[in-house]
């Protein structure tokens, strides 16, 4: 009976795969496509964080050039002064709300995504440390 | 040693919201001695100041001003005089400029004006040089010989790209841009300088003062001057020489054959260190312990003012960081260059001051 019932969801998987052209297997212009959607995401990333996103004309860029020190890698983290464990995006908000004197971003608005993207491509290749101070 | 007249104290003490501090009390530390009279100056630079709109500009960089120019206000004994370092302005906006001349008009000190390029590229140095101070000049001051040469300069074929000033002006003022371009002294400003120290002799100590680095340190930010070198050769004959400049945001010290190098701090914002940006190299000075990581909810951490104690033509540099424990750097005669007073020891540093 056991065994009756993997046969049917093998045939069923092999139908599922046939059906699907083998889903598992991309081409070099998928990867080309999702890297130019990835990308395209980061430059406007970069255009927020080189723009004034709050009230006082004031953007992330005139004290992270290239996005420096904002250490992606080490989030989650303790931040002391929030005083929890929170995400990049937190304190992607902290910064908007005070230097730059404007409204927070909710936490899946599209900005907020190119922010991070931008910021984590500026930090490419470096290890993954969360937690660290 | 000066004392403060019941008139000027007064006077001082008028200042703004901190007038209840009680004057800072400024420990004379020397390093090095000699026949030259010593002395102190103060040093404000990148104030930054933003214009918003109308009478409005931001917050936090004017009171990064107000609060350098109250504390060299109530320092006892006076410096002989204040050295601003340059970018007093964000966008090189007359707004900005007039606000920030406003600010330092408290001071009842004199003030030497060293030029930023975010004071320069809107009106390419008109009103500075109406206004406030010529771009390069020198003076004499109880046997130093003191030069402010304008660093910020660059190339034509980059400034003639832009048909739009504010365009031009923010070109230049973002730091990370890549399609920015490296600052020069320029064929003519060297030549001045020349000119300016052909009849001194080899013993007179000189004090440099410029807003960008006289030297190479991360291209990527403009922490460079492409004429670097050629500046340098015409100081190789002196034999007590340093530099200060501005435009880093964040203490730096360095020794380049004869020449020692100081930046200044910033009152608006610290910059982060060179090193990093992890995308490109930098040829970030090792001698220099860096300050301690800013802790970006104490807005004025990372930021400060600095004085400088001259004696026997060497500058020991005490950097006066709000939020954060003060900082001493002088010139160590046996080693032959600049040291951290408690931190250059490697086993000295603290966590804070590893940056990544
Ligand atoms: C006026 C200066 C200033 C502006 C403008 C500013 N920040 Fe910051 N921010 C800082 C400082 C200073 C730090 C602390 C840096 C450090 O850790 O050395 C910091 C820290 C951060 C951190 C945390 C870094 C860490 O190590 O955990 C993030 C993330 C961040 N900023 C993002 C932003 C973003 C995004 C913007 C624009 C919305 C922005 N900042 C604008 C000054 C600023
Ligand atoms: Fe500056
Ligand atoms: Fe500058």
């Amino acid at each position: 009976m056991f065994n009756k019932i993997l046969v049917l969801l093998a045939v069923f998987g092999l139908l599922v795969f046939a059906s699907n052209a083998r889903s598992d297997e991309f081409t070099k212009e998928d990867l080309k496509k999702w890297r130019e959607a990835f990308m395209e995401v980061v430059k406007e990333g970069e255009r927020l964080f080189h723009s004034p996103l709050g009230r006082n004309k004031v953007s992330c860029d005139m004290c992270h050039p290239n996005a420096a020190n904002t250490h992606p890698e080490t989030y989650p983290k303790f931040q002391k002064q929030l005083g929890k464990v929170v995400e990049l995006r937190d304190m992607i908000n902290w910064c908007i709300q005070n230097p730059l004197e404007g409204d927070p971003l909710p936490l899946d608005d599209p900005r907020m995504i190119a922010l991070e993207a931008y910021i984590k491509w500026e930090r490419r290749g470096v290890p993954l440390a969360p937690g660290k101070h | 040693m000066k004392k403060l007249t019941r008139r000027s104290f007064l006077k001082k003490a008028a200042i703004g919201g901190l007038a209840a501090a009680a004057p800072l009390k400024m420990v004379e530390v020397v390093y090095g001695q000699g026949a030259q009279e010593k002395f102190t100056f103060a040093v404000i630079s990148d104030a930054h100041l933003t214009h918003i709109k109308g009478t409005k500009f931001v917050r936090n960089f004017d009171e990064g001003l107000e609060r350098a120019v109250t504390e060299v206000s109530f320092m006892d004994p006076p410096p002989d005089f204040v050295v601003f370092g340059g970018d007093l302005a964000q966008l090189g906006k007359k707004e900005e400029l007039e606000h920030g001349l406003e600010k330092l008009s408290k001071l009842s000190l004199p003030i030497k004006f060293v030029i930023g390029e975010h004071d320069f590229y809107l009106d390419m140095g008109e009103y500075w040089q109406k206004h406030i101070a010529p771009l390069n000049y020198s003076f004499d001051h109880k046997g130093v010989h003191f030069v402010v040469l304008n660093s910020i300069l660059t190339y034509d074929s980059w400034i003639n790209q832009f048909k739009d000033p504010m365009e031009r002006m923010l070109g230049m003022a973002r730091l990370d841009n890549p399609h920015g371009s490296p600052f020069i002294v320029g064929e003519e400003g060297r030549r001045w300088l020349k000119k300016d120290l052909a009849k001194l002799s080899p013993d007179t100590p000189i004090i440099v003062l410029t807003h960008s680095p006289l030297y190479k340190i991360f291209k990527p930010w403009n922490f460079w001057t492409d004429d670097a070198e050629e500046v340098q050769a015409i100081l190789a004959r002196f034999k007590k020489v340093t530099v200060m400049h501005g435009h880093v945001h964040q203490i730096i010290y360095n020794q380049i054959g004869n020449i020692t190098f100081y930046a200044f701090m910033s009152t608006a914002w610290p910059w982060p260190y060179p090193p990093t940006y992890t995308q490109k190299p930098s040829n970030f000075p090792k001698i220099t312990v860096m300050m301690n990581r800013a802790d970006p909810f104490h807005e004025r951490d990372g930021t400060g003012w600095s004085w400088a104690e001259v004696a026997a033509g060497r500058v020991t540099h005490h950097y006066e960081l709000w939020e954060n424990t003060p900082r001493t750097v002088y010139y160590d005669e046996k080693l032959g260059h600049p040291v951290d007073k408690d931190y250059q020891d490697p086993s000295k540093r603290i966590p804070p001051q590893i940056h990544y």
